[in-house]
């Protein structure tokens, strides 16, 4: 090891001990919580009992369904979708309509989505969908001729396909955005001029050329959505049925029942959803892998005349239902939050009121004081470790930088109900109770792999001569790095910070179960609101939680702009 | 008996009340004698104990007791606020209110405390609790005292040993937790759309029947939903007085087979076909107010008057009690073994019992939930307070709520959500 | 099969790009276009194959024996084109870009492996059926990509400085390759280049392109 590259193992150390540990510690109480080893309940042996409560438990079958449907249905049409606005938006051919008229503001209008938190998106949309919802109100009872609320199983379907729905309305402007930023990888356009100078529609040429190089730029990517879709506890709640709910959310509630030796069997079912998610990950690949063989097939065959209308039309219309779903669900959060009374069928709140919005300016709630500081220390240091670690990996090789990349995304590909209950014991054996800090650090763990999944492929695209250029001018290393680097980086610098602040408002459980109360949350205000009964309050939340992103977001984009200006 | 029921009436009808209440029920004038007995017990040792509180009140000055209780209502949350700043005035303890969706949470925080051995400096300082939480932690030695009899206050409160503020869900509180708020199961209905309220639980099923989709209970796993299927018990079981001993497997099988016949009449017209349920009385009241179901339950007999005075309810919002009555209880707060702030919690639980915050809690624009204080302890001064209180329409009187079914015992709730579960969470 | 280009210009943002261009190109024959850096030369081939974006408008008009194309969509007029890089697609083995480009209107599987296999050897890459692109030289890949382009069997065929990569000796081989490719198969071929000598090389008719100013 030798001097120069200490810094390379200065930083290893510092994300193994940082991200790598808190998770391991988290499995592994949890582990033997599963296997019956809890001293504070008074039980110190290796058992298999909590293995067979949580068989015995009623609904488990069902659970382990509702879980695998949601998850699977939303992770696929997230990413068809995805695939196929990406190649919408290279289309550059074809008639010009209202639609093409939009290709440049897609950034712009699946930011508010994306930046919104998980939890915000659910409780608006699960409003929008219910039987006396929003949707049911605009339409009644002038065309469906209700005059009291159906009982139709809108929202909290026995399927699972609301949550489903709720899953792809958020997944689907992330990865469309993972796609068109890991598309500049890829020459697109001449690649596709040539497949269709061959024969090839541009449907054609996108699935069979562009979207088999695509898929492993996005692996990644796709595999915490996938994650995500099955250990989700926040949108399981607002959107997802209740009797019995996705495993998940059963997990949350054995944690949280009132019955505490139910702790054993909860920790037995998070291990259980953390083998069930493994194995969806590998048949996930295995089915990708299937595709792609049959994919081949299809090539050799070199059919060009398939026609794909169908498909295109069915695509495009389902992509602008979940953008317009979206859109609508903050939208009703807004309208709620200024309503005084609004009842069934009407379109409109009958009467409105600010008082609200009046009392938080007045009082400044101490959750969104917390949040504010909790998203901005840890986007700060994330991005600063991001960037740290980066520039080691240019300046001393990256060897490493495969196996690294897997351990940096480990929180996230692993459901947090697995280890955030094992990683509070942890944090309470080294003395650390419910602070700040421990709060800051549990979120860096969820808000670093964001940053540098958003940083690294603008990083490594910066043209190394710029660098060669300067240090043969005589610049020194660092000057070269503040001067070039980040004013050239300077708009993908703010993009990662300000992606990190909506992953951090974002989170529910780690500021729920590392927090202890101490560290209050917008998220986690809206999601108690939301269970109860005044949906003006959880409208102010709701909105709240998604505006300090979407702020975060327009301060990332306008700066640039201001400093460009200003040279 | 008595002096429960005292606690919840007005000054006025309580006079009345229990004078026929005394010549009638002599038997019970034990429990009077008993409570007077504790109030002598109280003057004799007041010169130590009152050293004792001096000392707690300079020990719990400037410190912040973190209050976890549940936050799913506006206008709890505004009382808990107001408590912190009246302590804050008066004693220089401020109060922060951790809003929690579950008691359970707090429960589970102090259990991860006790395993992780920190036992002086957890993060939870009080908890709003009672029943089955309250019994899992004492169970697990997780709480500090006894300590009520601490509180200079509690000398408003009966703590004779039969008392509501003495048993919690027929466990002895052995001065553990602190009463704060009184609680009864009701219903609430829109009379502009429900015009004759089933008032038995028989009546409900028929009710059902003639309109279904429009009533639901929340999950069974919520506290709410267990009430539902327990009131529904009372009501239909043989022999109710079975239901206060600890459960057994025969009288399991033989209390709750009429309950098992009733609900399976009553699932496939309740709401989804009873294949859905909302999370809690909260959520289940707001689909009340958009139309989707025409009965809501709550735990305040007050919760009509409020939400129609915060715009949660139409104006038309009514409370109703099956004949019969309905169960009731009492709502407390307790400290854990290892609070950070033991000495600043016991100020704001004696604070708590003060008559004047009593009466404020009790105000329907403030709260409306019924005090646990007896109100023979107070005198004429605080009384007037309590009769000084605005009523509403939509705010039933104590005789509207009918008598006070006893809780059974906490094993019985237990088997009944296993069972609930097993047989429909397919 | 002809080529005709009939006043062809090609404006954006206002601007025309370069003078209107007047060429005829027989079957067989293969014309050059030159012309200063900048000026369009890649913009008026992708004109002519279709693959310009709607922030481009095309005045004039191109025909494909007799046929006016420019109302066609891109995958319909079957008008190869061949870039600077041989760009074959990475995921797919050298046979399988073969395969792509291998017209539809040859069918089963026998016969269109042994087409390929034959287009191979015509190439001097026999056996590379298996092979990854990625290991092949500039200028193996080069003909990978011709071979491709021949397979899709084209009506015309456009080349932008595709050679330029490539070493001298290999240009000269790769060009006589087309030239030959291109008489057998009688279609009109359009080749983009920097260099004089390439111009003096081909059999057909040279264009330089001219500022409109």
């Amino acid at each position: 090891m030798s001097f120069s590259s200490w810094p390379k193992w200065f930083m290893l150390t510092a994300l193994a001990v940082g991200i790598l540990v808190p998770v391991l510690v988290g499995l592994g109480e949890t582990i033997w919580a599963a296997f019956g080893i809890l001293p504070a309940l008074g039980r110190h042996t290796f058992s298999l009992n909590a293995w067979q409560q949580l068989f015995e438990l009623p609904g488990l079958a069902t659970s382990l369904r509702l879980t695998l449907v949601s998850g699977f249905v939303a992770t696929t049409m997230a990413l068809t979708l995805a695939l196929f606005g990406s190649a919408w938006v290279y289309n550059t051919s074809g008639k010009e309509s209202f639609l093409t008229k939009l290709k440049p503001f897609v950034q712009a209008i699946l930011v508010p989505i994306l930046a919104a938190p998980h939890a915000a998106i659910a409780i608006g949309l699960a409003f929008l969908l219910a039987p006396s919802g929003w949707l049911a109100r605009l339409f009644s009872p002038w065309l469906t001729a209700w005059e009291l609320p159906p009982n139709l199983a809108t929202v909290q379907d026995l399927w699972g396909l609301s949550l489903a729905v709720g899953l792809i309305i958020k997944e689907l402007p992330f990865l469309w955005l993972v796609s068109l930023v890991a598309l500049k990888q890829i020459d697109v356009s001449r690649q596709l001029s040539l497949a269709q100078s061959m024969g090839y529609s541009h449907t054609n040429a996108w699935c069979k050329i562009i979207v088999p190089q695509l898929y492993p730029l996005i692996r990644l990517p796709v595999f915490v959505v996938l994650v995500y879709s099955l250990s989700t506890v926040d949108m399981a709640q607002m959107l997802g049925p209740n009797n019995p709910p996705t495993l998940a959310l059963a997990t949350m509630r054995w944690y949280n029942d009132t019955n505490v030796y139910l702790l054993l069997p909860a920790s037995a079912a998070s291990v259980l959803l953390g083998i069930l998610i493994a194995a969806s990950v590998l048949l996930w690949e295995a089915a990708v892998r299937a595709a792609m063989f049959t994919g081949r097939v299809m090539i050799r065959s070199g059919d060009r005349t398939s026609n794909y209308s169908f498909f295109t039309g069915v695509l495009t219309t389902t992509l602008l239902i979940t953008v317009m779903l979206g859109l609508l669900s903050l939208l009703v959060l807004a309208l709620w939050s200024i309503t005084w009374r609004w009842s069934f069928p009407d379109a409109l709140p009958a009467s409105w009121s600010y008082g609200y919005w009046l009392q938080l300016m007045t009082h400044v709630p101490s959750a969104l004081q917390h949040s504010l500081i909790v998203a901005l220390m840890s986007s700060g240091l994330a991005l600063t470790l991001a960037v740290a670690w980066l520039e080691v990996q240019d300046r001393l090789g990256g060897q490493l930088y495969k196996l690294t990349l897997w351990f940096i995304y480990l929180p996230l590909l692993v459901p947090q109900i697995a280890f955030l209950y094992g990683l509070k014991v942890g944090f309470l054996r080294l003395g650390l109770n419910g602070s700040m800090m421990t709060v800051i650090w549990a979120h860096l763990l969820f808000v670093f792999p964001y940053t540098m999944l958003s940083l690294v492929d603008s990083w490594r695209a910066l043209d190394k001569r710029y660098v060669q250029v300067a240090t043969s001018l005589g610049r020194s290393s660092w000057s070269c790095f503040w001067r070039i680097k980040v004013s050239l980086l300077l708009r993908p610098l703010l993009l990662a910070w300000a992606i990190g602040i909506a992953v951090s408002i974002s989170q529910y459980l780690p500021t729920l179960m590392i927090g202890a109360g101490r560290v209050e949350s917008l998220t986690i205000e809206a999601v108690s609101l939301a269970s109860g009964a005044d949906r003006r309050l959880v409208g102010v939340y709701g909105l709240l939680q998604a505006l300090v992103p979407l702020m975060a977001y327009s301060f990332a984009l306008l700066l640039p702009r201001l400093v460009a200006l200003r040279k | 008996m008595t002096s429960h029921v005292n606690a919840i009436l007005p000054k006025r009808l309580g006079v009345i009340l229990s004078l026929l209440a005394a010549g009638l029920l002599s038997p019970l004038g034990y429990s009077a004698t008993a409570s007077t007995a504790v109030t002598t017990t109280v003057t004799t040792i007041d010169a130590s104990s009152a050293r004792q509180w001096q000392q707690t009140l300079e020990q719990a000055a400037g410190e912040t007791v973190y209050w976890h209780a549940w936050g799913g209502d506006v206008r709890t949350n505004d009382f808990i606020t107001w408590v912190g700043e009246q302590t804050e005035a008066l004693y220089d303890v401020k109060v922060k209110h951790v809003k929690l969706s579950s008691t359970a949470e707090a429960v589970t925080q102090v259990i991860a405390e006790k395993a992780a051995g920190e036992n002086t400096t957890g993060a939870v300082d009080m908890i709003w609790i009672n029943g089955p939480n309250f019994l899992a932690m004492k169970q697990q030695e997780l709480l500090h005292g006894p300590f009520v009899n601490q509180l200079p206050n509690s000398k408003y409160l009966d703590l004779s040993s039969n008392s509501a503020a003495s048993v919690d869900f027929t466990e002895a509180v052995e001065g553990l937790e602190v009463p704060w708020r009184l609680a009864r199961f009701v219903f609430i209905v829109d009379s502009k759309r429900v015009q004759k309220a089933p008032l038995s639980m028989a009546k409900m099923l028929t009710w059902a029947q003639e309109n279904p989709g429009r009533l639901t209970h929340p999950v069974i796993s919520n506290f709410m939903g267990s009430t539902f299927l327990k009131q529904a018990l009372i009501e239909l079981t043989p022999d109710p007085s079975v239901l206060q001993q600890p459960v057994t497997k025969q009288s399991f099988a033989t209390a709750t087979a009429p309950l098992w016949r009733w609900y399976d009449a009553i699932k496939p017209h309740l709401w989804r076909a009873g294949k859905s349920f909302p999370e809690n009385e909260a959520i289940q009241q707001q689909m009340l107010s958009d139309g989707e179901i025409d009965i809501a339950m709550a735990f305040d007999p007050a919760a009509a008057a409020a939400g129609i005075a915060s715009g949660l309810l139409p104006t038309s919002a009514r409370v109703f009690v099956p004949s019969q009555g309905t169960l009731g209880n009492i709502s407390f707060v307790a400290i854990p073994y290892n609070a950070s702030h033991t000495a600043g919690a016991k100020v704001v639980a004696n604070f708590l019992l003060q008559p004047e915050t009593q009466a404020h809690m009790q105000n329907i624009d403030v709260l409306g939930s019924f005090s646990v204080l007896d109100l023979d302890k107070i005198n004429a001064q605080q009384a007037q307070v309590f009769a000084a209180l605005p009523s509403s329409k939509a705010l039933p009187t104590l005789v509207d709520l009918g008598p006070t079914l006893l809780e059974p015992h906490a094993s019985w709730t237990t088997q009944l959500k296993q069972h609930w579960s097993q047989r429909y969470s397919q | 099969m002809s080529l005709e280009l009939r006043s062809l210009s090609v404006t954006t943002q206002g601007t025309n790009l370069f003078a209107p261009v007047d060429l005829v190109i027989a079957k067989g024959e293969v014309a050059c276009v030159m012309g200063p850096s900048g000026i369009g030369k890649s913009t008026l081939l992708n004109a002519i194959g279709g693959h310009l974006n709607n922030d481009f408008f095309i005045t004039g008009s191109v025909f494909l024996n007799d046929k006016e194309m420019t109302e066609t969509p891109v995958n319909k007029r079957h008008i190869g084109i061949l870039f600077q890089d041989p760009l074959l697609f990475p995921h797919l083995s050298v046979g399988d870009n073969l395969a792509f480009g291998l017209t539809s209107t040859l069918g089963g599987t026998k016969q269109r492996r042994a087409e390929i296999d034959h287009a191979l050897d015509n190439a001097e890459l026999s056996g590379f059926y298996h092979r990854n692109p990625a290991t092949l030289s500039g200028g193996q890949q080069s003909r990978v990509a011709l071979m491709r382009a021949l397979l899709a069997q084209p009506k015309a065929l456009l080349l932008d400085e595709p050679f330029s990569k490539l070493d001298l000796e290999l240009r000269h081989t790769m060009r006589e390759f087309l030239f030959l490719q291109a008489r057998q198969r009688h279609i009109p071929v359009i080749l983009v280049t920097h260099d004089p000598a390439e111009a003096a090389s081909v059999n057909g008719p040279v264009v330089v392109l001219r500022s409109t100013r």
